[in-house]
């Protein structure tokens, strides 16, 4: 075997004094071998970034390697001057980053921060480096490259910009390829050809790939080996195939038990007489823009959208990012005014309701948000944003407290979490405080909006069974948008997969999920990671 | 874009509308009568009435207003009541100080006060930082004239270096010209660099958490360069804000240190004409000043386009 591009020897990296725990790493050893993808998994917390910005000398100032080495092709980087560190990277290792929409420069073109890489590291001319960018362009397989070369990086795509970032982080065929997370923020389908792009320009270059992930699909897809990390502790490391199918430590075994797998499973049909929650009569939201010469434009977010959930029922409304389904989403809460349609809640217009009767009905129809970070006040109790919405609606302030008691008791959340301030608990904790804060409204429709795209699996998983307890104790309808094909498939009984602003497939979980009949629904089951991979099913059997 | 540009252009004529009805009913409200000050202390009440008669004053002022608005049309700024001269050539005289001074100053301020504040976020809780911010302090705190007279003590009187007080015209020779501007300038611009320096450290600090530092950092790239390449530009639109704001306030704010380094310039002749209660010039002055505000903040509303390309009017 080829000496190691990447040798991590028991690295330990302390954290600043007053954190929840001493090291941010602590004595982690591994290697990347040329032409290897080594997948770093873990959850948010459990030191992968870290040992990544490490490598690249990148680590905050906070943050200080006490001990043990990281060598790249042999050379030690701990302790190596900043000059050494800066003429190495991009030259021998290069790095990609999650989010590609601000991990670009916003006021420069693409083509100048690609070129940037070579004016900085070698010496060739002008016209020598312009046709090297844009033949890596082509390598990248962006479309146009002489517009790409001009473009700034708001004109395009997510997948786009991360291919910039990729043909940016390869342009001088650096021997390790650092990949932090670089699908995470991308549609599915992007998703997909970028992790396919990643192996095969891994595979013409030669390069060892460290790659960060939370997604197990991810690491099916693409890992030769994997190392688990938990606390900035290795818990295991092995050929990818092993760790996935036969996992030898509980910690991993559970990771992987909690990616939802890819089949619904079976679920009681929801009755008939059931009354409906929500009915939209083609519900449709267009964005009017006059042009210069005062040609009307008019942009169609969503068209024709007919849905109906019934009491106890949950639908959801599955699409890639730009489909319309948050569209469809708050138009249905009104928190944005549809264009047509109607929406019908109870029997009721919600669509067409007046400013003053928007106030009685909006009760009925509370939202959980995707980041549970920023939706709650960070300056107010969380006692005190429960029981705002109830007290909004003449329920004296002792009453409203007694229900947000109540509901914390059912999200298994301690009672004198109401005293506290949002920023004292996890990711998890805080969306199950955004939960009680819809339920304290006592709603018929629950709107998840990407309610648990931002956290862990396990904590997901948390989630994902205590809103289906809740739904079936208090016959709740839920509307469930998501991106993830996986999470639909557990919790839903309907799904409607919308595309460019329209529903292309409407049905019952099952029917779509196993014998999907649009093109585009083929298409978006196809491009999820680990498709091939049974992943539930895996961890029952070991 | 240019609809953009036109409803801009378009909006100047209320801004100049109201601010013209303004000045000329306070001036009117304020006591004081201009023709009891152009006759002097010995000027007996018929000579004061036919003074006002003269110039017009003793008719409605509704009808003053329309005479004035109708002349100011076209282009006509009248004639001052206290200088003999028309307001138009007072203004082109006093124009040239005034303008020298504020753009001396501006630019001092830019140079000294954006690479100083780039430097406090750069090295941001190390001493660098906390003189800048120290100074940054003291320069708000300190009022113009105390910092003109302190200058004036140490440079001129002591030192010798520079002139205490005049100015020479540009026509006259450059050097003369700079050489008379720079304490003004400085004493002028102490406050521009505090406010300034202080503006560019917040906007860099914020930008250098960006994911794009980190980016630019990982190419190899050297600090110096991820600064100025990368952090900077990305924060220039605040501060071109607070620059374009600054040029403001200073074309309408020069009058202490006019008066300090006795320049003849704009401000000088606002505060004379005013205590002259010579109308015309006051009231063309005021309109002259609002103009260039609603000239400047349009110049920084188009250069935000230049600095960053995803704004689109």
């Amino acid at each position: 075997m080829n000496a190691p591009v990447l040798d991590v020897r028991n690295l330990r990296i302390r954290l600043p004094a007053g954190g929840d725990r001493a090291y941010a790493v602590n004595d982690v050893s591994f290697t990347v071998s040329p032409g290897e993808v080594v997948c770093l998994v873990g959850e948010s917390g459990s030191g992968k970034s870290v040992i990544s910005f490490s490598v690249m000398g990148l680590l905050a100032k906070a943050l200080e390697i006490e001990s043990g080495g990281i060598a790249l092709q042999g050379e030690n980087l701990v302790g190596a001057s900043e000059a050494r560190l800066r003429a190495l990277r991009c030259t021998r290792m290069g790095m990609i980053f999650q989010e590609p929409m601000t991990a670009l420069n916003p006021v420069m073109r693409c083509g100048a921060q690609i070129d940037e890489v070579l004016r900085e590291h070698t010496d060739l001319s002008a016209s020598m480096r312009k046709t090297r960018v844009l033949e890596m362009i082509r390598q990248v397989r962006l479309p146009d490259p002489e517009r790409m070369y001009t473009s700034f990086p708001h004109q395009l795509s997510g997948g786009q910009r991360q291919r910039v970032m990729i043909a940016m982080a390869l342009i001088l065929e650096p021997a390790l390829l650092i990949a932090d997370e670089p699908t995470t923020a991308l549609d599915v389908t992007t998703q997909a050809q970028i992790l396919k792009l990643i192996k095969e320009m891994q595979q013409t270059k030669g390069a060892g790939v460290l790659f960060i992930t939370h997604d197990f699909g991810v690491v099916a897809e693409i890992a030769d080996r994997v190392i688990v990390l938990k606390h900035g502790s290795l818990v295991e490391m092995g050929g990818a195939t092993e760790v996935l199918m036969r996992p030898q430590q509980a910690y991993t075994r559970m990771l992987i038990d909690a990616v939802p797998a890819h089949d619904p499973p079976a679920r009681q049909p929801i009755a008939e007489t059931e009354p409906f929650a929500l009915r939209t009569v083609d519900l449709a939201k267009s964005y009017n823009t006059i042009s210069l010469l005062g040609r009307k434009r008019s942009v169609a977010a969503a068209s024709e959208v007919n849905i109906e959930i019934r009491r106890g029922q949950t639908l959801g409304i599955v699409g890639e990012s730009g489909s319309g389904k948050s569209t469809v989403a708050r138009c249905i809460a009104r928190l944005i005014d549809p264009s047509e349609g109607r929406v019908l809640i109870g029997g009721k217009d919600f669509a067409s309701a007046r400013l003053d009767q928007l106030h009685a009905m909006r009760r009925k129809v509370q939202v959980i948000f995707q980041d549970p970070y920023r939706s709650l006040s960070p300056r107010r109790t969380v006692g005190a944003s429960i029981i705002e919405g109830p007290m909004n609606y003449g329920i004296g302030r002792e009453e409203a407290m007694q229900r947000a008691r109540k509901l914390l008791d059912i999200l298994r959340l301690e009672p004198s979490a109401l005293d506290r301030y949002p920023h004292e608990f996890s990711g998890g904790q805080r969306q199950r405080i955004c939960i009680a804060r819809a339920l304290a409204m006592e709603p018929e429709l629950l709107i998840a909006d990407e309610a648990v795209s931002a956290l862990d699996v396990s904590v997901q998983a948390q989630v994902l069974r205590l809103l289906e307890e809740i739904r079936h104790s208090l016959n709740l309808a839920v509307l469930f948008i998501t991106h993830d094909l996986r999470v639909a498939a557990q919790v839903c009984d309907l799904v409607a997969v919308m595309c460019k602003g329209r529903v292309v497939e409407y049905g019952s979980a099952m029917q779509i999920f196993t014998a999907p009949q649009h093109e585009y629904t083929r298409a978006l089951l196809d491009a999820a990671p680990g498709r091939h991979f049974a992943f539930a099913q895996a961890g029952a059997a070991a | 874009m240019l609809m953009y540009l036109c409803r801009r252009i378009a909006a100047i004529v209320p801004v100049v509308l109201i601010v013209g009805v303004l000045v000329f009913l306070m001036l009117r409200l304020t006591p004081g009568d201009p023709a009891a000050v152009i006759a002097g202390n010995s000027a007996s009440s018929e000579d004061i009435a036919q003074i006002r008669s003269q110039l017009g004053l003793d008719q409605p002022i509704a009808a003053q207003f329309f005479i004035w608005a109708g002349k100011m049309v076209v282009g006509d700024f009248g004639e001052s009541f206290f200088y003999k001269k028309t307001v138009a050539s007072l203004i082109v005289d006093r124009l040239e100080p005034t303008l020298a001074l504020a753009v001396l100053t501006i630019i001092l301020a830019t140079v000294i006060s954006v690479p100083l504040g780039a430097l406090a976020a750069y090295r941001q809780g190390s001493w660098v930082d906390r003189v800048v911010m120290g100074f940054s302090v003291l320069g708000f705190s300190a009022p113009v004239f105390v910092i003109g007279y302190l200058l004036i003590y140490v440079f001129s009187v002591k030192l010798g270096w520079f002139p205490v007080q005049g100015y020479q015209r540009l026509s006259d020779g450059f050097g003369g010209f700079i050489y008379r501007l720079i304490l003004p300038s400085i004493t002028l611009s102490i406050v521009y660099i505090a406010l300034l320096a202080r503006m560019t450290r917040t906007s860099v600090l914020e930008v250098l958490n960006e994911d794009y530092v980190r980016t630019a950092r990982s190419k190899g790239l050297s600090s110096m360069k991820v600064l100025v390449r990368h952090a900077l530009r990305n924060a220039a639109v605040p501060i071109v804000t607070v620059i374009g704001v600054s040029i403001a306030l200073l074309i309408s704010g020069v009058v202490v240190t006019e008066s300090v380094f006795n320049i003849p310039g704009l401000g000088r002749l606002t505060v004379d004409a005013v205590l002259a209660r010579d109308y015309p010039t006051v009231q063309a002055v005021v309109l002259l000043f609002s103009l260039t505000y609603v000239v400047i903040n349009l110049t920084i509303d188009l250069l935000y386009l230049v600095l960053d390309p995803r704004i689109r009017y």
